[in-house]
C-alpha cells in the first residue's frame, strides 16, 4: 500500500492512523521497528497533548477560583479572558535563576522533578481516550495505575530530602504519611468497577458501562473522590503545602523550571484523577454514536473529564484545609472500614445475582446495596456521636448518673 | 530475540547490576537506598518484558512503593548513619563470598536442571500464564488442588504481623 494523504486524513479524523501506518509501512520495514516508531510517536503525542493542557488548566482553575471568590481572575495577558497569562507565566520561570541550596543532596535534589513528571505521564497509558484508542491496554489496567502513583511518593521524599531544609523535609514527611494512607481508600473503592466490570481492562471497564458506574456505586464513587482529592495534595487536604505552616511544603528550595515540573506534575495527576473517574464511575467515552465515530467519543470523554475537574476545582474553592490529626484519623477510622465492608458487600450481591441478569436489574441490586450501607453507616455515626454527647455530659455530670448513663446506650440525653 | 527488545533488555540488565554495585559500595546511605530502588526498576523492567505484567506491577508496588520507603525512613530517623566517615565494608568478606556462590550455584541449577531454556522458545508454561492471565493467578490461589494451602498459610502469618504491630503500638494501661 502507498502513501496516500487523503486517506491519511482520513484516518486521522477516525482514530486510526497507527493502524494506516502499520498498512503502509508492511512489508517495507522490520514489524518490530515500525511498532517501535509507532510507540516513540503515541508517547510524544500524549506528553505532549498534557502539557500544552496543563497550561490551559491553570488557567481554568485560575478563572473558575476566581469567580467563585467573586474575584474576575487573570484578565490582562491575551485578550479579555486572561488567555495567555500562563503562556506569560512559563515565559517567566523560564528566565528564572535554577538555585541549588547550599548543602542540597544533588542527586536527590535534581532528581525529584523528573520523576514526579515523569510518574504523572506515564500514568495516562491506560486511559482509554476513545474506543481503540489507549496506549497499552494493559491487563492489570487499574493495578497499573497503582503502582506508578505508588511509585512517585519517593519523589516526594527525594524532594524533601534533597533540599536541605526542614520544612521541606517536613513537608514531605506529610505527604509521605497522607499519600500512603489514603492509598487504601482509594484503591479499595477502585475496586468496585473491576468487581462490577468482571475486568481489569481500562477499555472492558468503559465498555461495561451500557449504565454509568456512578449509578450502580455512589459510594464508592463519593469515597473514590474524596480520597483521589487526598492522594493528590489538593484542598482540604493539601497538608502538604499548607502555606500557612510549612510556607510551601517540599517543592520550597524549588526555583524556576524545576518548580514548574512540579507544577505541571500536579495539574496534570489532577487532570488525570478526573479522567480515572470518568472512565471508572462517568462511562468514558460512552455516548451516543461514539462506536461509530470514534472521535465523538474523544469528545465525550473530554467533556466528562472537564465536569470532573470542574467539581475538583469547586471543592477546593469552597473547603477549608482539615488538620492533620483530623485527615488521619478521618482515613484510618472512618473511610477504610467504610470501604472494607463496601468491597464485601458489592462482591456479595455481584456474586448472588443471577449470571445472565441484565445491566439495568444489576444496577439496580447494587444500587439498593450501596445505599443500605450508606444509611447504616449513617446510623452508627448518629449512635456514636450520640454516645459521645453522653460522655461529654456525664463529665460534668454528678457521678451516679455517670453509672446509669453506662447502662443505657442509646438512651435519650438525661434532661437538666 | 528482535534488535529492539534485546536493546532494552540489556539496558534494564545494566540498570539492575550497576545499580546493585552501587547499593554495596556507595559511601551515602541515602544514596544506596536510591541505588536499591533503581535496581528494582530494573527488575520490574525485566518482568515486563517477560510478559508478566502483574508481578511488575507488584514490583514497583511492594518493593519502591512500601518497602524502600520504609527504607529511606528508617536511614532519616538515624541522621547519624549519614556522617559516617567509615568504609561501608567490613572483614566478613569469606563468608559472603561463600553465600553468593551457593546462591549462585542454586539459581544456575534451577536454570539448567529444573526449568530448562530450550532453543528459542520460553519453557514449559501454561498459555494462560504466557498470555499474563490475572484470573488464572487468583483462581490458582484459592484452588483446592494447588495453591491454596500456603495462600491461607501466608494470609495468617501476615495478619498475626499486623495485630503483633498494632498491640506494640497500643498505650500501655494504667494501672
Amino acid at each position: 500500500m502507498t502513501f496516500n494523504i487523503l486517506e491519511f486524513l482520513k484516518s486521522l479524523l477516525a482514530l486510526r492512523v497507527f493502524d494506516y501506518m502499520r498498512q503502509v509501512w508492511a512489508g517495507k520495514m522490520d514489524a518490530g521497528l515500525v511498532e517501535a516508531i509507532l510507540d516513540l510517536v503515541g508517547i510524544l503525542v500524549v506528553s505532549t497533548f498534557l502539557l500544552l493542557i496543563a497550561l490551559f488548566l491553570i488557567w481554568f482553575e485560575r478563572k473558575v477560583v476566581a469567580r467563585l471568590q467573586d474575584r474576575v481572575g487573570p484578565n490582562r495577558v491575551g485578550g479579555k479572558y486572561g488567555l495567555l497569562q500562563t503562556v506569560a507565566d512559563v515565559g517567566k520561570l523560564l528566565t528564572k535563576e535554577n538555585i541549588t541550596p547550599a548543602g542540597a543532596d544533588l542527586i536527590a535534589f535534581n532528581l525529584a522533578p523528573i520523576i514526579v513528571l515523569s510518574a504523572a505521564l506515564l500514568l495516562w497509558a491506560v486511559i482509554p481516550f476513545a474506543p481503540g484508542v489507549i496506549g497499552a491496554n494493559l491487563n492489570i489496567g487499574l493495578f497499573y495505575v497503582l503502582s506508578i502513583s505508588s511509585a512517585s511518593v519517593v519523589a516526594l521524599l527525594l524532594a524533601g530530602w534533597g533540599s536541605n531544609n526542614k520544612y521541606a523535609l517536613l513537608g514531605a514527611f506529610r505527604a509521605v504519611a497522607q499519600l500512603v494512607s489514603y492509598e487504601i481508600p482509594m484503591v479499595l473503592a477502585l475496586l468496585v468497577p473491576i468487581l462490577l466490570a468482571h475486568s481489569m481492562y481500562m477499555q472492558d471497564v468503559v465498555a461495561n458501562q451500557s449504565v454509568w458506574f456512578i449509578v450502580w456505586a455512589p459510594l464508592a464513587a463519593v469515597i473514590f473522590l474524596t480520597s483521589a482529592l487526598a492522594e493528590l495534595g489538593r484542598t482540604p487536604f493539601d497538608l502538604l503545602e499548607a502555606e500557612s505552616e510549612i510556607v510551601a511544603g517540599f517543592h520550597i528550595e524549588y526555583s524556576g523550571m524545576k518548580f514548574a515540573l512540579f507544577f505541571a506534575a500536579e495539574f496534570i495527576n489532577t487532570f488525570f484523577m478526573s479522567a480515572l473517574f470518568a472512565s471508572a464511575f462517568l462511562g468514558g467515552w460512552r455516548g451516543f454514536g461514539a462506536e461509530q465515530y470514534p472521535l465523538l467519543g474523544m469528545i465525550y470523554f473530554l467533556i466528562k473529564v472537564f465536569a470532573v475537574y470542574f467539581v475538583i476545582v469547586w471543592v477546593r474553592a469552597t473547603l477549608p484545609r482539615v488538620r492533620i490529626d483530623q485527615l488521619l484519623n478521618f482515613n484510618w477510622k472512618f473511610l477504610v472500614p467504610l470501604v472494607l465492608a463496601m468491597v464485601l458487600e458489592v462482591a456479595v450481591i455481584d456474586k448472588l445475582l443471577p449470571a445472565g441478569a441484565s445491566a439495568v436489574t444489576r444496577a439496580g441490586a447494587h444500587l439498593a446495596g450501596q445505599l443500605l450501607l450508606a444509611l447504616a453507616t449513617l446510623e452508627i455515626l448518629r449512635r456514636v456521636a450520640h454516645q459521645r454527647r453522653l460522655a461529654a455530659m456525664g463529665e460534668l455530670a454528678p457521678a451516679e448518673e455517670e453509672v446509669e448513663m453506662a447502662h443505657g446506650e442509646a438512651h435519650p440525653a438525661p434532661a437538666h | 530475540m528482535e534488535s529492539v527488545p534485546r536493546l532494552i533488555f540489556i539496558v534494564l540488565s545494566l540498570l539492575t547490576l550497576v545499580s546493585g554495585v552501587y547499593v554495596v559500595t556507595s559511601r551515602n546511605l541515602f544514596h544506596a537506598a536510591l541505588f536499591m530502588m533503581a535496581s528494582f526498576l530494573g527488575v520490574a523492567g525485566l518482568f515486563v518484558m517477560l510478559e508478566a505484567g502483574f508481578l511488575a506491577a507488584a514490583q514497583l508496588l511492594v518493593y519502591i512503593g512500601a518497602i524502600s520507603i520504609l527504607v529511606i525512613f528508617a536511614i532519616m530517623m538515624t541522621r547519624r548513619l549519614m556522617q559516617t566517615s567509615e568504609t561501608p565494608y567490613n572483614k566478613q568478606f569469606s563468608q559472603s563470598f561463600i553465600v553468593a556462590g551457593l546462591v549462585f550455584v542454586l539459581l544456575l541449577f534451577v536454570i539448567v536442571q529444573v526449568w530448562p531454556v530450550t532453543e528459542g522458545g520460553a519453557p514449559d508454561v501454561p498459555a494462560a500464564v504466557l498470555q499474563g492471565s490475572v484470573i488464572e493467578l487468583g483462581r490458582s490461589f484459592v484452588d483446592p488442588n494447588q495453591y491454596v494451602i500456603p495462600f491461607e498459610i501466608v494470609s495468617v502469618l501476615l495478619l498475626a504481623a499486623l495485630i503483633g504491630a498494632i498491640v506494640i503500638a497500643w498505650p500501655e494501661k494504667k494501672q
